[in-house]
């Protein structure tokens, strides 16, 4: 069976005014249907511009210049701006972005906001005017009540500045489930949030993959949330996916020099604070190769040329010379 | 919400007093005699003087402002010099064609400023973006009087497509009188010939009105919508599948348009102070000719009484624009 979202070597380059940015150099990953997949990258190394080239919404002067997005076997870059809203945008891919506080439009409704995705969006029903509108507000109701938001039959008459930020990104959790969507793209939705509302979100998030049969791409910087939610796990380094496997594999045994150091650095594993030396090369003059290479503690090798895709250990794939 | 409209009524009262006492200070220090210019050049020192008892303008200034403000209070606004009618009256029958005028150039800059502030954003620095920056800079620049003029040298003079001056020609008699507005009472008493002539007589007044404050309400509009395209919850709804042209004029566009409000309102003061100069030029029958003849004439009851006028069609416009403030952002009205 074909996974949900198959990426393959996807480039993305960003034209700005000091020159052309590589932004995505090759990035690799696979979402198999029922899975939470973790992208784990630091600040900066193009998560923002994947998802954004997966939605189909990049920035001014950015365009995808190789690689390929399957999505149930087809290839989201060859559609149109008009396909994806038809056939794509909230129908079949549901999206929670990562600040809760600034997503939601602040001088309409919820309701109207809600109602507004399901507008073009939402699943046949056959009914017409007034009777789909009420099925319509009763399936978000519903929602809204799973989603344990506070009073959910007079939530969507209320704006979103009435509600706390962890109960407006269970709205936002319930608005990227109104169309019942298979994919579900989830931006960082927790770093907004303190501690204990970050944990039961991750919860909630869990139990809906299951109970709403969607699979969840989870964008995030931080380890800990990968390891407490996720069943994948991709590691992307400046723009290149360098590692990719099942969680428990990866976190583990790390194989790519990068994971390694990157994981050495985590607060709850090292011994004493430390960083990986050097900084993240800039998009605009990146080296060669594997783009960790000046970063490197194993530099000897022929680190520039093109990189392979090896097996580690543990079968997690590694994108290292160390492993080809 | 009636509390908030209740409270800004109540914060108006405070405004319009002090105004009311600055105009009739500073009406004082005009050099001229109110009882001379009343009773006319070929009046004599007694005539004049019998006049100036009987308006009370030999009693203390404490008095004449405690007797003015008593009168205000009961809207009598006193006699025009100029016209022997009572000034209310006077305002009445001329306030409906200022009115006409201002609301016409409203629709105008409004209608045409917001679409055209909303396209230079979503083409930001390209060519209609390029267009609106010189109509701004035109809109500010250009002198009211000279434009005026330049349309009616081209548009009557040389084209004969539209009149020159006036309200209506001499050639069509009024419609019936229902409600003061021309164009109204032509549309209720069906007069479709008067309702056409009307219309084409408002034309030039109202682009000459309208043209600073198009240019001002489309620069604050793009200003806005560029503002507010910033936003995450733009993206979040392109990528949410909002149709495109809903998501800009309505989700936008309601973000963008709180400084378009406000300009709104400034709008309307700045009309009613360039029709004085609108309605000179094109001999319009409204407030802003009487104003200007009132002037001429050193009618001083008509000048307390316009300015005061004006005052209070401030102050009311400022209500209505935090009105639909709050009602546009409903943050502002959970604030209050």
């Amino acid at each position: 069976m074909i996974p949900l979202l198959h990426v393959s070597d996807l480039h993305v380059s960003i034209r700005t005014d000091a020159g052309i940015a590589s932004v995505l150099d090759g990035i690799d990953l696979t979402l198999e249907r029922g899975r939470i997949l973790g992208v784990v990258g630091e600040s900066g190394c193009g998560k923002s511009t994947l998802i954004r080239t997966i939605m189909g919404i990049l920035p001014k002067g950015a365009r995808a210049d190789a690689g390929e997005i399957l999505f149930e076997g087809e290839n989201l870059l060859a559609f149109s701006e008009a396909e994806l809203n038809s056939r794509v945008r909230s129908s079949r891919i549901g999206f929670i972005p990562q600040d809760p506080l600034m997503s939601l439009n602040p001088v309409f409704k919820v309701g109207t906001q809600m109602l507004e995705i399901m507008r073009d969006h939402a699943p046949p029903d056959g009914l017409r005017g007034a009777a789909r509108q009420r099925a319509r507000v009763q399936r978000l109701v519903g929602l809204l009540r799973r989603m344990q938001v506070p009073d959910p039959e007079t939530a969507l008459e209320r704006y979103p500045h009435q509600f706390s930020g962890g109960q407006r990104q269970r709205l936002l959790i319930a608005a990227a489930l109104a169309c019942a969507p298979g994919l579900v793209i989830a931006d960082e939705p927790t770093t907004a949030l303190d501690v204990t509302t970050q944990h039961e979100i991750l919860l909630l998030l869990r139990e809906l993959v299951g109970e709403f049969g969607i699979s969840l791409l989870f964008v995030t910087h931080d380890f800990g949330v990968v390891a407490e939610l996720c069943d994948d796990l991709c590691v992307i380094y400046a723009g290149q996916t360098v590692e990719a496997g099942p969680v428990h594999a990866v976190l583990s045994a790390p194989a790519h020099p990068y994971t390694v150091a990157l994981l050495a650095c985590h607060p709850d594993r090292a011994d004493s604070f430390q960083g990986i030396p050097g900084s993240v090369p800039s998009p605009l003059a990146p080296p060669p190769g594997c783009r960790f290479t000046p970063r490197c503690l194993h530099t000897t090798l022929p680190c520039s040329a093109a990189v392979p895709t090896g097996r580690s250990a543990v079968g997690t794939a590694v994108k290292c010379v160390l492993y080809a | 919400m009636l509390r908030f409209v209740l409270r800004r009524c109540g914060l108006a009262v405070p405004s319009l007093f002090g105004l009311l006492v600055v105009t009739f200070l500073m009406i004082r220090l005009v050099p001229s005699d109110p009882a001379a210019a009343m009773a006319g050049d070929a009046a004599t020192p007694e005539q004049i003087a019998l006049l100036r008892h009987k308006y009370g303008l030999d009693q203390p200034v404490w008095d004449q402002f405690v007797v003015y403000l008593g009168r205000i209070v009961r809207l009598d606004l006193g006699e025009s010099a100029f016209t022997h009618r009572p000034v209310a009256t006077d305002i009445a029958q001329r306030l409906p064609a200022t009115l006409e005028l201002i609301f016409a150039s409203m629709f105008l800059s409004v209608g045409l400023g917001v679409p055209i502030g909303v396209l230079a954003a979503l083409r930001h620095n390209e060519m209609p973006d390029f267009v609106l920056r010189v109509l701004s800079v035109l809109g500010v620049a250009v002198a009211t009087f000279w434009f005026a003029i330049m349309l009616q040298l081209l548009f009557s003079m040389q084209l004969h497509w539209l009149p020159l001056r006036g309200q209506l020609a001499d050639s069509v008699p009024r419609p019936v009188n229902i409600t003061g507005f021309l164009l109204l009472d032509s549309l209720l008493g069906r007069r479709w010939d008067a309702f056409g002539d009307a219309l084409a007589h408002l034309v030039l007044p109202a682009v000459t009105l309208a043209f600073g404050g198009l240019s001002g309400i489309a620069r604050f509009t793009r200003a806005g919508v560029l503002d507010t395209l910033q936003n995450d919850f733009v993206f979040y709804e392109r990528a949410m599948g909002f149709r495109r042209s809903r998501l800009i004029w309505r989700y936008v566009l309601r973000n963008s348009v709180t400084a378009t409000v406000t300009q709104i309102g400034l709008l309307f003061g700045g009309l009613i102070a360039g029709g004085v100069v609108v309605e000179a030029i094109f001999d319009w029958p409204g407030i802003g000719s009487y104003t200007v003849q009132a002037i001429l004439t050193g009618d001083r009851q008509v000048m307390l009484s316009v300015t005061l006028l004006v005052g209070v069609i401030y102050a009311v416009v400022n209500i209505l624009t935090d009105l639909v403030h709050g009602l546009l952002d409903p943050r502002l009205l959970d604030r209050t």
